[in-house]
């Protein structure tokens, strides 16, 4: 979508910068005149949601950072100490704690956005690539974040988590050995996930910056799948159009967040991480973050340890081959009927198999955990194979053309409308 | 071109020697990175192995012991726990395990276990439940003379850390 | 469609689950009080957190620290609001340790900045004092303990906004002291509780009718009932305090971000209209 140049510097000192420094052309090329599809519904607002989650997330923590201190016996006392007294310490810590998880909620309705409509398929093959970095960096930072408060919690999260990379063969020992620096998650372990914690969030930045590259060199994906055949007629541009809607829904967005950081703000916690790291006594049940529960209940769904530390990883890294995986070459999942219905159910598996996460792993739920993980492998499979014989639904000649249609009342998408608030445009 | 690729100049000799020795050197920054990662001097020297002098612990006694700062239970069982421990059907315990597989060969008076219980990590009091062995306090788990777990909800027995006689009175843990 | 019927399966077999789950726990789960600081225009009682702290400094605080607490939140808005020259005065009855000119240890009153010490001068000795048990610091007690709310109770809760299974849970502790039931053999030093996961407890019954004096009004009546039920919910309010002093700042503060991103959307969705209303090739959006 990357074209001609519309930025026309308006008077001296611009036309003097301009020449040597063409910033005010890239920011207008890539935030105001940028062409956007102009049939994006909501979900397309995720995006910009992401990245002010992004900002939210490092501007609290460097201020969290100025009242923290990262030391074993210290650390618990300084985050009370941020609780307690610190000015509207309470406030960044709550927005911090939370903002984890409403970037993770932000995150994951942006992923399965890409799922349904296909938004991995060429040319997006890159953008969506880097989104997958994204996520697991992502991961990182929150696991080595939630260390950080050195509660209960944090410390068997932690120890149960680092003692999985002692399953791999040959090389788990030497890994253990670096991530711990000692015998056993202790403080040598909360000084280093602490400075990484730190570190993780500037390196996700400079993804999102590439990200956000190779997302405006191909253009938008948008609702229909079918690609801008005409700049005039397809698209708007993104200022003020796309804009105001992002921040729209921005702003909706810090509803749900705000409701969470003043009105149940340990909702999302565990009670256990407001006890005391005790290396002597383990919590009833260790669980991980809501975040996570989905990985963790594949991680313990598979008998052997090993194999379970490979399945849960291979459930991420399965994400970056998706683009051949999936054979079709419609992309939207509303011009694919049978598709569409792997994928709801590929969606209420990967919520089925977040409440397994946090169960104890025994009896039934430990037979429902595997049939889940086996779906959640299988649907890659069955998009490889239905690629291949589905027939898909007619698709509009054009994103004009869908607009059009759908103004005059024709309903376009069957289930997915309720769920995917569309625009009037 | 094709007279450089046949026969190899002194130029390509040069490229060579230049490229080694950058990664030589970059290697050789790297490695005190990485390495000030693993455990240090100080963790190291606090993590060797420990002796243990059994002799001041008399018939009957547990001695106790931090070694990694795990506690550590060290038992000398009179002949009548011995036979307790043995006496028993391995199929109804909750983790069947024999007694000689937790104890060394011809010293199987000398039981040496960590000291958390396998539950919530509370540590259990000796000579304590129907047992005789441990008695949990927190949540009433049972251990026998073994230390295996006999009444729940404890899921796992004490487990046995690494150990070896350095001679009838002399146990190096580690 | 039958995507629907998969996830309403779904949904059937969660739910069946999670009732089982919970059934299998074998401790029943504590019954919810009413709380006057639940819900999203909650405030503590001050009269009751005054109360509340009088339980805990006569009976609790016997084996129970409160570290993380200072004198001064005594005072501070949203809490018990003593008076400064109240908590001047409780805080001067404390022994602070320090160390004098020559650097011997000694002692010193307490000020209204000092945190309230601890009571054992560590934890082998307060395991050792209490048969090996360890009678927790209770400063974040009634945020660190839960139990299990189940599908589908801890979605509705995200509305309700419940949080109160601490302090629920910490009521029917106090107040769930049984004889233990036949087959059920207790060790010297323990005791037998309801609500306790396991039930043995290493914590004998603390409270008893009448055991603190409550303040009586001027009519000569007693403000609250000197009973356990009440020295319970006193001190477990106190508690609450205690672990989250800010509470009532942020859900203040809560309400008037909550109507300013309303109003703000509000603003926006119709900014938005009025935009897309006029797109730049003249067509209708």
């Amino acid at each position: 979508m990357s074209g001609h140049s519309s930025y026309a510097p308006s008077n001296g000192f611009t036309r003097w910068l301009d020449a040597r420094l063409p910033i005010v052309r890239l920011m207008h090329d890539s935030a105001v005149s940028y062409p956007v599809p102009r049939n994006l519904n909501y979900f397309w607002t995720f995006g910009g949601i992401l990245t002010f989650m992004l900002v939210a997330q490092i501007v609290t923590g460097v201020i969290l950072v100025m009242h923290y201190t990262p030391n074993a016996e210290l650390a618990f006392n300084s985050v009370e100490h941020i609780m307690r007294d610190v000015n509207y310490g309470w406030l960044l810590r709550y927005l911090h704690a939370n903002g984890a998880s409403m970037f993770f909620l932000a995150v994951y309705i942006h992923i399965f956005r890409g799922l349904y409509y296909g938004s991995y398929k060429a040319p997006r093959e890159i953008l969506w690539i880097l989104g997958v970095i994204i996520f697991v960096l992502m991961m990182a930072a929150a696991f080595m974040g939630y260390v950080l408060p050195w509660g209960q919690m944090s410390f068997w999260g932690a120890t149960v988590i680092t003692n999985l990379l002692g399953a791999l063969p040959i090389v788990g020992d030497t890994i253990l050995s670096l991530l711990w620096g000692g015998y056993s998650v202790d403080n040598p372990t909360l000084n280093r996930f602490f400075s990484l914690h730190y570190l993780i969030p500037f390196m996700i930045a400079g993804v999102v910056v590439l990200h956000i590259w190779a997302l405006h060199h191909v253009g938008q994906n948008n609702p229909t799948g079918v690609e801008v055949k005409d700049v005039r007629k397809d698209t708007l541009p993104f200022t003020p159009y796309a804009t105001i809607k992002d921040v729209f829904a921005m702003v909706c967005f810090m509803v749900v967040f705000a409701w969470f950081v003043f009105y149940t703000p340990n909702f999302l916690g565990h009670a256990d991480n407001y006890q005391r790291a005790n290396p002597a006594v383990t919590p009833a049940h260790i669980v991980p973050e809501w975040y996570f529960l989905p990985f963790y209940a594949i991680l313990r769904a598979i008998p052997s340890k090993l194999g379970g530390v490979l399945c849960m990883f291979g459930a991420i890294a399965i994400l970056a081959f998706l683009p051949w995986l999936d054979t079709s070459r419609v992309k939207s999942m509303n011009y694919r009927p049978v598709a569409r219905v792997f994928f709801w159910v590929f969606v209420a598996d990967a919520v089925l198999l977040g409440w397994l996460g946090a169960k104890p792993a025994e009896g039934g739920y430990i037979i429902v955990a595997r049939i889940a993980t086996f779906y959640y492998f299988a649907y890659f499979g069955i998009l490889l194979v239905l690629g291949l014989f589905e027939t898909p639904k007619k698709m509009p000649a054009s994103i004009a053309d869908s607009v059009l249609k759908q103004k005059a009342g024709a309903p376009m998408m069957a289930s997915a409308a309720a769920a995917a608030p569309q625009t009037k445009g | 071109m094709a007279t450089t690729t046949a026969e190899p100049t002194r130029r390509d000799f040069l490229y060579i020697a230049t490229g080694a020795v950058a990664a030589v050197g970059t290697a050789a920054v790297i490695w005190p990175l990485v390495s000030s990662m693993l455990p240090d001097a100080a963790t190291i020297a606090a993590g060797a192995p420990v002796d243990f002098d059994l002799a001041p612990v008399a018939e009957g006694q547990i001695a106790t012991l931090f070694w990694r700062g795990k506690l550590i239970f060290v038992r000398n069982r009179t002949q009548k726990e011995i036979d307790e421990a043995r006496n028993v059907n391995i199929d109804t315990l909750i983790d069947p395990e024999t007694d000689q597989a937790r104890v060394k060969d011809g010293h199987a008076k000398w039981l040496i276990v960590f000291g958390n219980c396998t539950h919530l990590g509370c540590v259990p009091l000796g000579h304590q439940g129907d047992y005789g062995g441990w008695f949990c306090p927190c949540h009433g788990s049972q251990y026998d003379t073994s230390g295996r777990v006999r009444v729940g909800p404890a899921p796992l027995n004490l487990p046995v850390p690494p150990y070896a006689f350095l001679s009838d009175t002399k146990i190096r843990i580690g | 469609m039958s995507m629907n019927k998969i996830l309403a399966a779904a949904l059937i077999a969660a739910t069946s689950f999670a009732t089982a789950s919970f059934a299998a726990e074998g401790t029943p789960e504590p019954p919810g009080q009413k709380w006057s600081f639940s819900g999203p225009f909650g405030t503590f009682d001050r009269a009751q957190l005054q109360r509340g702290f009088k339980v805990y400094r006569e009976v609790c605080a016997t084996c129970h620290a409160m570290t993380l607490l200072s004198f001064r939140n005594l005072s501070e808005p949203g809490g018990p609001q003593f008076t400064a020259s109240q908590v001047k005065a409780l805080a001067a009855e404390y022994r602070i340790a320090t160390t004098d000119d020559n650097g011997q240890p000694t002692e010193r009153p307490g000020l209204a900045a000092d945190r309230f010490p601890a009571i054992f001068p560590n934890e082998k000795a307060a395991r050792a004092t209490n048969g090996g048990a360890l009678p927790p610091d209770m400063s974040l007690l009634a945020k660190a303990r839960t139990y299990e709310r189940g599908f589908p109770r801890f979605i509705f809760d995200i509305f309700t906004q419940y949080q109160e299974q601490a302090p629920d849970y910490i009521v029917a502790l106090l107040t769930g002291y049984e004889e233990a039931p036949a087959g059920v053999t207790l060790q010297p030093g323990q005791y037998y509780n309801k609500y306790m996961p396991g039930h043995l407890i290493a914590m004998r019954p603390p409270l008893e009718n009448d055991r603190v004096e409550y303040p009586k009004d001027s009519s000569g009546k007693l403000v609250a009932p000197q009973t356990v039920e009440q020295y319970a919910k006193d001190v477990t309010a106190f508690l609450v305090w205690a672990a989250e002093p800010h509470m009532e700042a942020r859900k203040a503060l809560g309400l008037k971000v909550l109507i300013f991103l309303v109003v703000f959307a509000g603003l926006l969705y119709f900014t938005k209209k009025r935009i897309w209303s006029k797109l730049p090739d003249g067509a209708h959006a």
